[in-house]
């Protein structure tokens, strides 16, 4: 696929045959409307996409999408695109992760991912439980989080799935949720057209394991007052009938303010671009419980050398310093002699 | 070369001579092996190395745990080992004595760099008295040279510091043994001056060490009788000298360019396979990608992305790396991708003996995935055979669309060999249809793309990569439908898929080919063999055969699926004998699969078998 041939497509063509089996009511089918919706937006065609799920809920996903796709094993997806994207620089490589899946068992392909910055666009289901083994904690469950496999409540502190993908130095970073499919659709068309390593958390409801976890944030009665959009180059307000907003305090942190307190020049204004990740790290720890409003949208959108494109520049610069290959010349590489 | 010819008159000719190099790990013994070998190999010798280290870069200084031998054996005739006993064993220290001494076969000549014997280094051998004075060596011909004064001495007219002059003493080693076995010394002296060009006192230290250590040889009364190994009479062609780790590496560029697929290679550094790793980074003008990946999960990961978006996908790594990718091995065997995976099998279990050889992975290749898993498992037998090896498991992966375990170990992996250049261009070329048409229709009669409707003969499945239109499918470890590669749980599929997996790897045997019978035919025992202990095996038969007593040997490149005329084989002997660096794994398959009554022939201590093991094992059951 080139960069500037557009392919008409239509939803309808980017679903697959088989029937969706997620349980009724689950998060996963929003998000996969909006996936199946902008993918025509996106201007690709569906024979050079390619989804590498995981194991878990949401990594049935690809069975559910008429392109090409891997649904593999747990944890592994990135390191299976990395393949994928490394050998074919030319096709879309998406990754569907969850929770568990991208922050437990597959922690450090995830991480390693994004420091080599794979051009992958890999969205991870946050549902803050296990679903698919039918309801224990997960590493973004909170303290104290009763399920099957603790009973007296979970004793781990959670993953922030920001702050880990921050601090593997991503360059693109963003959050969303799946009750917004036009913020969804937004989110991923930003996404998709990083060159890199673009990692979306999706907020994701469990109806049936851990149902209404985000509620005190995307429930849309307290929406306005809980759930900041982030929007590079403006101001970070947010607020139904008190206007606030976010400034930093003098000792570097983070606070909530009413703007009218501090006046609008006191607010901080987003930077996706800044070359330092501190703000965008602080924004995604704005939320460390969920009683705080929690900023949506794209954190960090900065421009690194991708991956697969170093790897095929490497490999360009060899063939025209060494040529051709040439297996006669390798097999008397090493010097060689006659026996008459 | 001329300096050779001027000695030859006075030296008494050898057909073959096997020397050890040993010394502590920090002095440079492998590098001296290497040189003596190189120079050999270019002389016309037919040569087996056998390089021996210890895992710790640098064990504690003078003491036996860090002891780093070459062993390398040279002769005119066709050879495949690196020898049973030393001829000459170099010392450079106590602990190398108290290492190696064993080995030196009695009345061998023993060549001490005197210097390193004093107090400090005895005790740090623990040496309670000094062995070159209290008997130890009685027995063998001794030659006490102190080494370390000397290369000082020759050093110090270039200007070259006291302590960088002490690290030349292995050039003087070399120059020693090469007047002494009647070596060319041009080769090793260019070779000093582009090796070291970077820095002129480096250069000047070991150029000035290695002419002391020749005209030592030639100057005093002690070295006595020269000796000289002549050329072998190889068949005629061009030779290069190759360790197993590179031919392999070479094997799969060849593959490469036979199937014309571009090879990504996924690898985490592991001893000793990551010299596969390093060799193919230097190739990306063959179009070779390579990724060092966070972890041996990810380096399989990384191989079967790539084979599942159209490269030959390759991973290496050695038996704890196996273990680890098991599971993503299993989805390829699943998903029906081509795969390499390679193991330089270690002592083992768990990290083991990391620089010692083992051929303990076989039941970890056949068997070691959850459920069933069949994949075919190639051996390889020799460095120089690495090179076909790699290309038949590609060719196997890619005609069968299977993942193919390729197993080696660190004596062949480390090992070198003369090497008759292949002609490349009269390899078939491998095969690689991908898909590009749709193959079947809907219940609606629309054109679909079924990507498990198998071809009749191999069973494959179609390889549609991403990229062309029309045939966007989705893969995954779940069962699969028959034929649409639906997600299915249905008891019937399941058996029904389960069987065609296994029929299909069954299948390959049909490309092998009648099993050569080596030896005498008609022989009442029957060497079955697999693997690095060829070597051994070859010359076994040999001895065993010029003593009168007839023997057999079968040796596998295939160990699974087993050749198919095996069993029938094997039949035919009264006595079947299996040597193998494990506690016989391939014999129990023997057994297993064909109810023969095969004898196993264990070792397993991190050391190639003697052929004297083998033949000792072949003559002791002739007379029972």
């Amino acid at each position: 696929m080139s960069d500037t041939a557009v392919t008409l497509t239509t939803k309808k063509d980017w679903a697959s045959d088989q029937e969706v089996r997620w349980c009724p009511g689950c998060g996963d089918y929003g998000i996969l409307q909006a996936v199946q919706q902008v993918m025509p937006e996106l201007g690709v065609a569906p024979e050079n996409t390619v989804f590498v799920s995981g194991i878990g809920c949401s990594s049935r996903f690809p069975y559910y999408m008429n392109t090409y796709g891997m649904h593999s094993i747990h944890g592994r997806a990135p390191a299976i695109a990395t393949g994928v994207a490394t050998a074919r620089p030319d096709l879309d490589v998406w990754v569907i992760t969850g929770d568990g899946d991208g922050l437990s068992i597959g922690g450090n392909h995830l991480i390693h991912a994004l420091r080599r910055n794979v051009n992958l666009t890999i969205l991870m289901f946050n549902n803050r439980i296990y679903g698919l083994t039918k309801g224990q904690y997960s590493p973004t469950s909170y303290v104290g989080k009763v399920t099957k496999s603790t009973p007296f409540g979970s004793i781990d502190p959670p993953f922030n799935p920001l702050s880990v993908a921050l601090g593997a130095e991503a360059s693109f970073v963003a959050r969303t949720h799946d009750l917004d499919r036009q913020h969804m659709m937004e989110t991923f068309k930003a996404a998709h057209a990083h060159r890199g390593a673009s990692f979306v958390e999706i907020y994701q409801n469990c109806n049936v394991f851990n149902d209404g976890q985000f509620n005190d944030i995307t429930k849309r009665s307290v929406r306005d007052d809980m759930m900041i959009n982030l929007v590079h180059g403006e101001p970070i307000t947010f607020g139904s009938e008190v206007a606030k907003g976010v400034s930093m305090g003098d000792d570097g942190t983070l606070r909530i303010v009413n703007v009218d307190d501090v006046g609008i020049d006191n607010i901080l204004v987003h930077d996706k671009h800044h070359h330092s990740p501190s703000l965008a790290f602080a924004l995604a720890r704005l939320n460390q419980d969920d009683s705080s409003p929690t900023p949506f949208g794209v954190f960090r959108a900065v421009e690194r050398p991708e991956y697969s494109s170093e790897v095929s520049a490497q490999l360009a610069r060899a063939s025209e310093k060494s040529g051709a290959p040439d297996m006669d010349a390798l097999l008397r590489s090493n010097g060689t002699w006659v026996v008459d | 070369m001329t300096d050779t010819i001027d000695h030859a008159e006075t030296a008494e000719v050898l057909d073959r001579l096997v020397i050890r190099f040993a010394g502590d790990s920090g002095d440079g013994m492998q590098l001296t092996g290497d040189r003596f070998t190189s120079v050999s190999a270019s002389f016309g010798n037919d040569l087996s190395t056998f390089p021996d280290f210890p895992a710790e870069i640098r064990a504690p200084a003078g003491t036996v745990n860090g002891v780093s031998s070459f062993q390398v054996q040279i002769s005119d005739h066709d050879i495949t080992t690196p020898g049973d006993e030393p001829n000459v064993l170099i010392a450079m220290n106590p602990a190398a004595l108290k290492a190696d001494l064993h080995r030196l076969e009695q009345g061998g000549t023993l060549i001490v760099n005197t210097d390193a014997f004093d107090e400090r280094n005895l005790e740090k051998a623990e040496y309670y008295s000094n062995p070159l004075e209290d008997g130890t060596v009685t027995g063998y011909r001794v030659l006490r040279v102190p080494m370390t004064t000397m290369t000082k001495d020759a050093c110090a007219p270039h200007g070259v510091k006291q302590r960088d002059a002490e690290r030349s003493k292995n050039f003087f080693a070399l120059g020693l043994v090469s007047f002494m076995y009647s070596r060319p010394i041009e080769p090793t002296l260019e070779w000093i001056s582009e090796k070291f060009a970077k820095n002129e006192q480096v250069v000047a230290a070991n150029t000035a060490a290695f002419k002391a250590g020749f005209n030592f040889g030639e100057t005093t009364e002690m070295v006595g009788q020269r000796y000289e190994v002549k050329p072998a009479t190889l068949p005629a062609g061009e030779y290069t000298s190759i360790t197993g780790n590179t031919a392999l590496a070479w094997g799969l560029i060849a593959a490469g360019q036979l199937a014309d697929l571009p090879v990504t290679l996924g690898s985490y550094p592991i001893t000793p396979a990551s010299d596969i790793l390093h060799e193919l980074s230097k190739h990306k003008n063959f179009g070779v990608r390579t990724v060092q990946a966070e972890d041996e999960i990810a380096a399989v990961g990384v191989a079967l992305g790539a084979s599942f978006a159209g490269h030959l996908g390759v991973t290496t790594t050695s038996g704890p790396g196996v273990a680890l990718k098991s599971e993503t091995i299993s989805l390829a065997v699943s998903i029906e991708l081509p795969m390499i995976i390679i193991d330089i099998q270690r002592g083992g279990p768990s990290t083991g003996l990391p620089t010692k050889t083992e051929a303990s992975d076989l039941n970890l290749a056949i068997y070691g995935r959850h459920g069933e898993a069949q994949l075919p498992v190639v051996a390889t037998k020799s460095p120089a055979d690495c090179f076909d090896a790699a290309i038949e498991a590609a060719r196997i992966a890619l005609k069968y669309r299977t993942p193919v375990i390729l197993l080696s170990d660190g004596y062949i992996a480390n090992g070198s060999e003369p090497w008759k250049l292949p002609d490349i261009s009269t390899y078939e070329k491998i095969a690689v249809p991908f898909a590009t048409e749709t193959n079947g229709t809907d219940s609606e009669g629309r054109d679909v793309f079924h990507p498990y409707l198998r071809d009749p003969d191999t069973l494959a499945r179609p390889w549609a990569i991403p990229g062309t239109p029309g045939l966007m499918h989705r893969v995954g470890g779940l069962e699969k439908q028959d034929v649409t590669g639906n997600v299915n749980y249905t008891p019937d599929n399941h058996a029904r898929m389960g069987e065609l997996r296994a029929d299909k790897v069954a299948g390959v045997a049909r490309d092998y080919g009648a099993t050569e019978i080596m030896g005498d035919e008609d022989a009442d025992v029957c060497i079955v063999g697999w693997g690095s202990t060829w070597a051994a095996i070859d010359s076994a038969v040999q001895r065993t055969r010029r003593t009168g007593t007839k023997v057999a040997w079968v040796h596998i490149r295939h160990v699974f699926p087993l050749p198919s005329d095996l069993g029938d084989i094997l039949r035919r002997y009264k006595r079947v004998i299996v040597p193998e660096l494990n506690r016989g794994q391939l014999c129990n398959m023997l057994r297993a699969s064909y109810l023969v009554d095969a004898q196993p022939l264990s070792k397993v201590a991190g050391l190639p078998f003697s052929a004297r093991e083998i033949q000792h094992a072949i003559m002791e059951g002739g007379q029972s």
